[in-house]
């Protein structure tokens, strides 16, 4: 029962608010879609803590990402001890990273009187949710060296089958209670997202690399809005 | 050739009083609020001096505008590597503190204190945290060089001004200044929007003005260091990079800009000027001593028959071929030289000028004139003379523009790219104008006198003429030639001009609220 709850329930539940709430706050609250950087008010302390959180979190989520989506890739990988190792403690120094950097972000939010007016209460759950997280995840790291492969043959399936809407909860049940709880926090993460500056994410701006430097919008296509024939039902095209 | 149409901007310097009307109007109607009280879209420095926000000219501080690398054109410390390297923390931002933390007072205690044996006072509190704070600095800490050893003697346009010439600078008695009114230039070669990985800064299309669309916008806040020029402010509050949006709601419904409306002095000069898009890369690409020439090559003349038809086939509109042919920034520019544009060296291509001042420069003509009022006077005082505006007895009628208590040096760091030769021009021009006037006006210069100096500049008596009336008697619908918005077309802006084109904050459908 409470497995039920906790395993097909609560992810049924984050992935729907997931979509509905990013969707629709892309749609009608577009304004609120940012990073809100706060570095204008504090930007020394911002370094030491954002620097090694984002590069962590990035190859930490990445990590996790391959063994959803290949995870033959990783067990292969994993088939040799040493290369298990290697990728066990390159996952462990960087989620060490994202722990450091999350704790010295949280301190200079808690501390610093400038920045105590520009965080609110979401700002604060979703940086302990996921220092309860990362927590968890080094745990697993270094309490269970072969968590990876376990990613990749247990829940990597477990997953699937949730996305499949075929929910199969019978390996996750067989976790031990870390792994138990991290994947909770993980839903919970996923649950609260929409309402966190962790939209932020979804916007990262990688189309930067592709378009031209330089950005001219017209708000009728110039060469046509005064010519005689062109019709007057015309819309402007959408730039944005 | 692709020509395009510019709303464009002149300040005429002679006439700027530094009253600051214009950054309260501008304040009043656009930056009066939370998290945007420490912005000055238009702001006034004092020249010399290091500006806001502090010493922003110095670009090793801030590195932004573009440089030329191997004959690249790059931004500084900004682009598609460095700036998503950098993303996560730019290491070029200026704080708060390099502008200043906005504050107000606790005016109630005034009337609200109990009775008490010491004086009542209404302590300063800080606008972003709400606490009793020490003010270090604020708007405008630098007026008319107060503070001057912490502010005139750091500007950074004093760099290769020789420490003789420095001292002579800022002796009390011969000390100068003047102000530098500065906004947006709504550049050809923007750098704050080559440098938004979100693409959220674009240039409008039709009159160039340089806009922020709120709702994309994510606060990646690389275009407040990219612009050289410091005039993309970040508001604290709702997390959003803001900026002078050249008041295009007044633009559309024929108004002035504030900044321009209020101008006491009038100096303000608002014109459409053509352009030729294709010369943009290879203008701001030009070696430093052609910058200025290639920038002002750009601007083509509206009255050439085949840049009007070039125009017309780029669909702008015939009423703003006509505003371009009675734009007087186009003739301060381009008719008769007399504008430049702020440190052209940024390479942004800045679509506002300037009419570089004479006075502080001329001022050194007064000799120190000891008659009796003179000798009254203590010895810090300066000895006025009467004849010290002009003195045009000397045969030599430019000699004193090299002896002129601004370093020619010091003006061209700020309007020539350095060059000294460029400034003298305007300078002589100018000069030439009220040598010119005086012999019509006063007598007391012979009409040879004038017409040399006239001809030593390159006017005409026209030309000095309309100079002088686009000087110094104008009307508001001389100085500012606003191009019509067609109506049809306004209509579809003002409709919704959040969904179509983008927007600033204001007039969007979607309060800005800080996202969670
Ligand atoms: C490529 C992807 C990402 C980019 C470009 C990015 C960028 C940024 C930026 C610019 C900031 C503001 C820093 C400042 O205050 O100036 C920020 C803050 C933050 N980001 Fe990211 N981020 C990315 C991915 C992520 C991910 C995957 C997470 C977590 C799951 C995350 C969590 C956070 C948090 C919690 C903060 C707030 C830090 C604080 O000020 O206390 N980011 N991010
Ligand atoms: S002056 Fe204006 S247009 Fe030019 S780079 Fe700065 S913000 Fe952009
Ligand atoms: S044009 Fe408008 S927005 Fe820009 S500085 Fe002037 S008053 Fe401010």
């Amino acid at each position: 029962m409470l497995n039920n709850f906790l395993f097909v329930a609560l992810p049924y539940a984050a992935l729907s608010v997931f979509l509905v709430g990013t969707i629709f706050k892309y749609r009608s609250l577009k304004f609120q879609y940012s990073s809100l950087s706060s570095q204008f008010l504090e930007g020394n302390r911002l370094f030491w803590g954002v620097i090694p959180f984002h590069w962590g979190i990035l190859v930490v989520f990445l990590g996790h990402l391959t063994a959803f989506l290949v995870p033959r890739g990783i067990l292969a990988w994993n088939s040799r001890p040493l290369r298990l190792l290697i990728l066990e403690m390159t996952g462990l120094a960087f989620a060490l990273c994202v722990l450091v950097g999350l704790v010295l972000l949280l301190y200079r939010r808690l501390t610093n009187e400038r920045l105590k007016v520009v965080t609110n209460r979401m700002d604060q759950v979703i940086e302990w949710l996921l220092l309860v997280q990362v927590v968890l995840g080094c745990w697993i790291a270094v309490g269970y060296r072969w968590g990876s492969s376990w990613f990749a043959s247990d829940l990597s399936p477990y997953l699937w089958s949730i996305f499949r809407l075929d929910p199969q909860t019978t390996a996750v049940s067989a976790m031990p209670l870390v792994v138990k709880l991290h994947i909770i926090a993980a839903f919970l993460i996923v649950l609260v997202f929409p309402f966190t500056r962790l939209v932020h994410f979804l916007v990262a701006p990688f189309h930067y690399t592709w378009r031209p430097y330089q950005r001219v919008i017209w708000h009728w296509d110039r060469r046509t809005v005064r010519r005689p024939e062109s019709s007057w039902n015309q819309h402007p095209p959408r730039n944005n | 050739m692709d020509i395009r149409s510019q709303v464009s901007m002149v300040f005429h310097l002679d006439k700027c009083l530094g009253c600051h009307t214009c950054s309260i109007a501008c304040k009043n109607i656009w930056t009066d609020r939370k998290g945007a009280e420490y912005m000055w879209w238009n702001n006034v420095e004092t020249k010399p001096g290091t500006g806001y926000p502090g010493k922003w000219e110095d670009q090793k501080i801030f590195k932004g505008g573009w440089i030329r690398e191997d004959g690249k054109l790059k931004l500084r410390a900004a682009g598609k590597k460095k700036g998503l390297f950098n993303l996560f923390h730019n290491p070029n931002m200026p704080v708060i503190d390099d502008y200043y933390e906005p504050w107000t007072y606790k005016y109630l205690d005034l009337i609200q204190a109990p009775a008490a044996d010491d004086q009542i006072t209404a302590r300063p509190i800080s606008l972003i945290t709400g606490k009793p704070m020490d003010i270090k600095s604020g708007p405008n800490w630098d007026d008319d060089l107060s503070g001057t050893p912490d502010y005139a003697r750091n500007d950074p346009n004093l760099e290769n001004v020789s420490p003789a010439e420095r001292e002579a600078m800022f002796q009390l008695e011969r000390m100068a200044f003047y102000y530098l009114p500065r906004m947006c230039n709504h550049c050809l070669n923007p750098a704050c929007v080559a440098s938004c990985p979100s693409g959220a800064i674009y240039k409008r299309g039709e009159d160039g003005v340089v806009l922020i669309n709120q709702e994309v916008c994510r606060a990646w806040r690389m275009c407040v260091s990219a612009c050289p020029y410091k005039k993309v402010y970040f508001n604290w509050n709702t997390g959003k990079s803001e900026k002078c949006i050249l008041c295009y709601p007044r633009l559309e419904s024929d108004q002035a800009p504030a900044c321009m409306h209020s101008c006491v002095g009038r100096i303000r000069y608002l014109g459409v000027v053509l352009y030729d898009a294709d010369k943009i890369h290879e203008a701001a690409s030009s070696d430093e001593n052609e910058l200025v020439n290639n920038h002002l090559d750009c601007l083509l003349d509206p009255h050439d028959p085949q840049v009007i038809a070039a125009a017309k086939a780029n669909g702008i509109a015939d009423t703003t071929i006509a505003a371009a042919q009675k734009s007087p920034t186009y003739r301060f520019v381009k008719e008769w030289g007399l504008a430049l544009p702020l440190h052209a060296e940024f390479r942004t291509l800045p679509m506002l000028f300037y009419v570089p001042p004479l006075l502080p420069v001329m001022a050194s003509l007064a000799k120190v004139n000891h008659d009796e009022r003179g000798e009254n006077l203590n010895p810090v005082a300066k000895h006025w003379s009467d004849n010290w505006l002009y003195d045009t007895s000397t045969e030599e009628l430019w000699g004193t523009i090299d002896q002129a208590r601004f370093p020619l040096k010091y003006m061209a760091n700020l309007f020539s790219a350095g060059d000294e030769g460029r400034i003298a021009d305007a300078l002589k021009k100018l000069m030439a104008v009220r040598i010119y006037r005086r012999f019509k006006t006063v007598g007391d210069v012979t009409e040879e006198k004038a017409d040399a100096a006239l001809a030593d500049t390159g006017l005409t008596a026209e030309m000095a003429e309309a100079i002088y009336f686009m000087t110094s008697l104008p009307q508001m619908k001389d100085r500012i030639v606003i191009p019509p918005a067609h109506r049809e077309h306004a209509i579809e802006m003002l409709e919704n001009t959040g969904d179509a084109k983008g927007s600033i904050g204001f007039g969007t459908l979607n309060s800005p609220q800080r996202g969670n």
